[in-house]
């Protein structure tokens, strides 16, 4: 690990060694990966980023990892597609969506997951753990058994059959918590107190948070090494809005790109907007709140990383955004109608707080806007509820010929 | 013996309340206060707890009770 110096602890700044650690001893605030960036900038460059693998270890200088170790299923350096129709819909000009849907998941979690999985297997971790509603799961799944590594998905036990299955077909050990969601949130903080396991998103939580980096390095470089004048992230954590605006300053003060002044703007279902809720009424600090929202991948009602998200709200001069939950099925109908992207709730309130930002003059029709798809719409089928219609007709010329006509009308 | 690290979350109407002093001395648990922020509108407390398990596990009840939210330090670790 040539370019990592150590663990910071993010609140009173105590230095830790690189082991499996996430909280600080004496203020119990959150730890993170600290670099050397001058070793660095001597290893990096435009053009040997882009003679690296089209995944997202073409950035594995600005990973806390050994890149020979790398557990990769080919994740990342995802499209950034010109929404030109949506762009169109919206008065946008230079609207790119990030699709990061493709992923061998399906989801992002695969950039955070594919870094723990790794550094998991650095620390000789037998046992690759977490803790998760749906996307996780897929995700700490499918890199355990790329990686041989025996695997525990803890989930609710009410979950839908369907994500239950998206995970189980990789082989780990699946494990139905009973109670509710703060019942098996709890259990499982315990849980990893007790077990030497590698819970990806516990204890090796400041590893795996440096995943969701390569978000933010891979934009500005299919930019052509250009930062956007503006990011529209989802918020559940607050620690993909907090570490795409890591990776963009990163290749800023490396001098990747140049002039960076994005405003990094957080989208959040009203059902579960805490971050939001703060920025709105100026509070310094987030109150955690009880999830109500169709957006399950956002339900974060407490978040770890709430009062950095709102850090980076304000210094980026970003502007904290809920989506109403009647909207959010509309943000997915439109992104899928206009530029042929399927997305979960989340991508749905992606769109949704978008559109409410144009509407509020907060982005300008030139500006160069990226908003982040983060997860497959075929992984929340159910919430997009019996919105079909179709024509009903026999197979004869005749009966179709009237049913379509009647169907013209409506 | 047991101990727990946990952030306490006040509502305004509580945050006059001696939850924490009430802890220790009807519960006989040990607090620890490692970060704290309070204004007049919320505050938060994190801190550590000792005491038997049992016991923690009834005192944190009763927090609950107060209206004072109790969760893991770490916020929350269920992700979708």
């Amino acid at each position: 690990m040539p370019h990592v110096k150590c663990l910071r602890c993010r609140e009173c700044g105590s230095e830790y060694p690189i082991e499996p650690l996430n909280a600080c001893e004496y203020c119990f605030g959150p730890l993170e990966v600290e670099y050397d960036y001058e070793s660095i900038a001597k290893a990096v460059s435009r053009k040997s980023i882009s003679n690296g693998p089209d995944t997202m270890w073409r950035y594995h200088d600005f990973l806390p990892v050994e890149k020979e170790s790398a557990v990769d299923i080919s994740t990342g350096f995802t499209p950034l597609i010109h929404a030109k129709n949506l762009g169109n819909q919206l008065g946008l000009d230079n609207l790119y969506i990030k699709n990061d849907s493709v992923n061998p998941t399906y989801s992002f979690k695969d950039r955070p997951v594919s870094v723990t999985t790794t550094k998991a297997l650095e620390f000789e971790f037998e046992v690759l753990a977490c803790v998760s509603t749906g996307n996780l799961m897929g995700s700490v799944a499918a890199h355990g058994a790329k990686a041989g590594m025996k695997t525990m998905v803890f989930y609710p036990a009410d979950l839908e059959q369907g994500k239950i299955q998206g995970a189980a077909v990789y082989g780990p050990t699946m494990v139905a918590v009973t109670g509710n969601y703060d019942h098996a949130n709890r259990f499982c903080s315990e849980l990893a107190d007790n077990h030497r396991w590698a819970f990806v998103n516990i204890n090796m939580r400041p590893f795996y948070a440096e995943g969701s980096k390569t978000l933010g390095y891979e934009v500005a470089e299919q930019l052509g090494w250009k930062a956007p004048d503006h990011c529209v992230v989802p918020g559940a954590s607050g620690e993909l809005h907090t570490k795409i605006w890591k990776g963009l300053q990163e290749f800023n003060d490396l001098g990747l790109i140049e002039n960076l002044k994005t405003k990094m703007h957080l989208a959040q279902p009203e059902g579960c907007s805490p971050i939001v809720g703060a920025f709105e009424t100026g509070a310094g600090h987030v109150t955690p709140v009880r999830p109500e929202t169709i957006a399950k991948s956002l339900a974060i009602g407490n978040p770890a990383a709430g009062p950095y998200s709102l850090e980076v709200l304000r210094e980026t001069k970003g502007t904290g955004v809920s989506a109403e939950e009647n909207t959010i099925i509309d943000g997915i109908r439109l992104l899928a109608e206009t530029e042929g992207i399927f997305t979960e709730t989340a991508g749905g309130v992606v769109i949704s707080s978008l559109k409410k930002l144009v509407e509020h003059g907060k982005i300008k029709k030139d500006e160069v806007t990226v908003a982040y798809v983060t997860g497959n719409g075929l992984k929340t089928m159910e919430a997009m509820g019996d919105f079909v219609t179709p024509i009903e007709t026999t197979p004869d010329y005749e009966t179709f010929q009237t049913a379509l006509a009647a169907f013209q009308k409506m | 013996m047991t101990t727990k690290r946990v952030r306490f979350t006040f509502p305004s109407e509580l945050i006059k309340e001696p939850v924490i002093y009430k802890l220790g001395i009807d519960f006989e648990i040990v607090t620890n206060i490692r970060r704290a922020d309070v204004r007049d509108s919320m505050g938060w407390v994190i801190l550590e707890l000792e005491g038997a398990d049992d016991v923690i596990q009834k005192g944190l009840d009763w927090v609950s009770s107060t209206g004072v939210r109790v969760d893991p330090v770490g916020g929350d670790i269920i992700e979708g």
